[in-house]
């Protein structure tokens, strides 16, 4: 059914696209490598294949190398995060060496050519406009027409004489094996899902083992996504909290600190604690969480917030304002955690479109309908 | 412990048993193990696990499985909703993990 609407989904622009500068890479460079390669900080010589130099890659990384990934996480300065596309070499490769397949985004790049180490080999990377596999693939930007274009671009015809193309499992949903076989001759062998696995791939005779093939999402995996979730959410969650400061002074009478550093200061705990919990604890709790649905998992957090907020109410009722400003955040709470809870769906490994748009038409209702009327209770709370 | 399994009977897979070949190719780009080959005929085996990921319809040859693919990203269905497009997405920094 859906190949063309898939066609569709694909030329959508991503919205990290916008954020990226491109760095200027005509095809021609990739006649004349050879000023690139200095530029490259990962290159460790050249080599020379017909009339083509190629960037000879470390299979090392290093300590700039890490600290990049680390700061791409963080989001700080990720949009240089793209290499040029084009032919690689990692140790001494000869014609018949094997074609790995990798995206341009540089930790993908990385991750691949530092497992290497063992190996002689071409990597072709493709333009995937700086972004990983499967994101890429998801787009179709890691696909069949790019594949066939690099292909040519980079002279790979002359320069290997068997045809064979290893792709990482990752890059499926936007390649059509079958198609860059008929359209370019070469064969598409896909590798393992992880790049870590990919010796055993090779010396097991291009096998994977299902555990090789198969997505996982650990706790690992999950925690160091959260920096992004973290930084998203706190963008609009700071500017709230200062809002929400400022305003817990307001009451009958004058403006009062004293109210403000009071109930204005729980404000501000209850809100950036639902954030953080609900942007962090969620992801990490996720597998424990009893709901199927992540917008559910998150109102579970929040609604353990929730019981230590009514237990501090009952030991310090004078951190609120009254029991208004109690019932206040019984809404907001919950909404927030479930909101940002449902966000990591969009990082998570396994769900589906059909999966996320039902959960988002019962539980996006709900949110927004509890975060109004706790509002609406937090400001009449400060009058009466 | 609910792990990390996604609403049951969701996804739109469908498999038409009778153009497959049993090639084995879907079994291979599955990153959950949806499939395997019964009696040389792919079988769906696994189906809530499915992330409508559209790897196995887009390498089928005998384009015996179709799937609404698309990102299971909330965020993006929301800001697809905002700019009236498909649901786009905000591609996360791992290689893991997809949008
Ligand atoms: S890829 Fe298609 S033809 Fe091959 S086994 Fe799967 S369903 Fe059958
Ligand atoms: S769409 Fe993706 S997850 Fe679903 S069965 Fe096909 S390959 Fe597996």
């Amino acid at each position: 059914m859906s190949r063309q609407k898939q066609q569709k989904n694909r030329q959508e622009p991503c919205c990290c696209d916008s954020s990226f500068i491109p760095i200027e890479i005509s095809p021609s460079h990739l006649n004349q490598p050879a000023p690139l390669a200095e530029k490259l900080p990962f290159a460790v010589g050249t080599l020379r294949a017909g009339d083509r130099i190629i960037p000879q890659v470390s299979t090392t990384l290093t300590t700039t190398d890490k600290l990049g990934s680390w700061k791409a996480r963080w989001k700080i300065g990720r949009m240089n995060y793209r290499i040029p596309p084009g032919l690689y070499a990692v140790g001494n490769p000869s014609s018949e060496s094997p074609v790995l397949v990798s995206a341009n985004y540089k930790m993908s790049f990385d991750r691949l050519r530092s497992e290497l180490g063992f190996l002689d080999a071409w990597i072709l990377v493709l333009d995937t406009k700086g972004i990983n596999v499967w994101c890429a693939a998801g787009k179709g930007t890691f696909g069949t027409d790019e594949i066939v274009r690099m292909i040519d671009v980079s002279g790979l015809k002359e320069i290997v004489t068997h045809r064979k193309l290893i792709l990482p499992q990752l890059g499926a949903p936007g390649v059509s094996a079958h198609d860059v076989a008929k359209r370019s001759g070469f064969k598409v062998r896909y590798g393992p899902v992880r790049a870590s696995d990919i010796r055993n791939f090779l010396e097991n005779g291009m096998k994977a083992t299902p555990e090789m093939r198969r997505v996982r999402f650990g706790f690992v995996d999950r925690i160091v996504l959260t920096p992004t979730e973290l930084i998203g959410a706190f963008k609009y969650a700071l500017p709230a909290a200062v809002i929400l400061f400022a305003l817990s002074g307001l009451g009958p009478g004058f403006y009062s600190f004293n109210r403000m550093m009071t109930y204005g200061l729980t404000s501000v705990i209850l809100l950036l604690g639902s954030v953080f919990s609900g942007a962090l604890l969620a992801p990490a709790f996720l597998p424990w969480l009893p709901a199927k649905s992540f917008s559910g998992k998150g109102a579970l957090i929040g609604a353990a917030i929730l019981l230590l907020a009514g237990w501090h109410y009952f030991n310090t009722p004078g951190d609120f304002r009254n029991w208004i400003d109690v019932a206040a955040w019984i809404g907001i709470v919950p909404a927030t955690t479930s909101f940002l809870a449902m966000n990591f769906t969009g990082s998570s490994t396994y769900t589906s479109l059909s999966g996320v748009l039902k959960e988002m038409r019962i539980a996006i209702p709900l949110q927004i309908g509890a975060t109004g009327i706790g509002l609406v209770l937090w400001i009449v709370a400060r009058f009466v | 412990m609910f792990g990390l399994k996604y609403l049951p009977d969701v996804t739109t897979l469908q498999l038409d048993k009778d153009k497959c070949t049993g090639c084995t190719v879907c079994t291979i780009v599955c990153p959950h193990s949806v499939f395997t080959i019964e009696d040389k005929i792919a079988d769906i085996v696994n189906r809530d696990a499915c992330m409508e990921c559209g790897a196995c319809a887009e390498n089928c040859p005998e384009e015996a499985i179709t799937v609404r693919t698309g990102v299971g990203c909330a965020y993006g269905i929301i800001m697809g909703a905002i700019k009236g497009t498909e649901p786009t997405c905000d591609c996360s920094s791992s290689s893991s993990s997809c949008c």
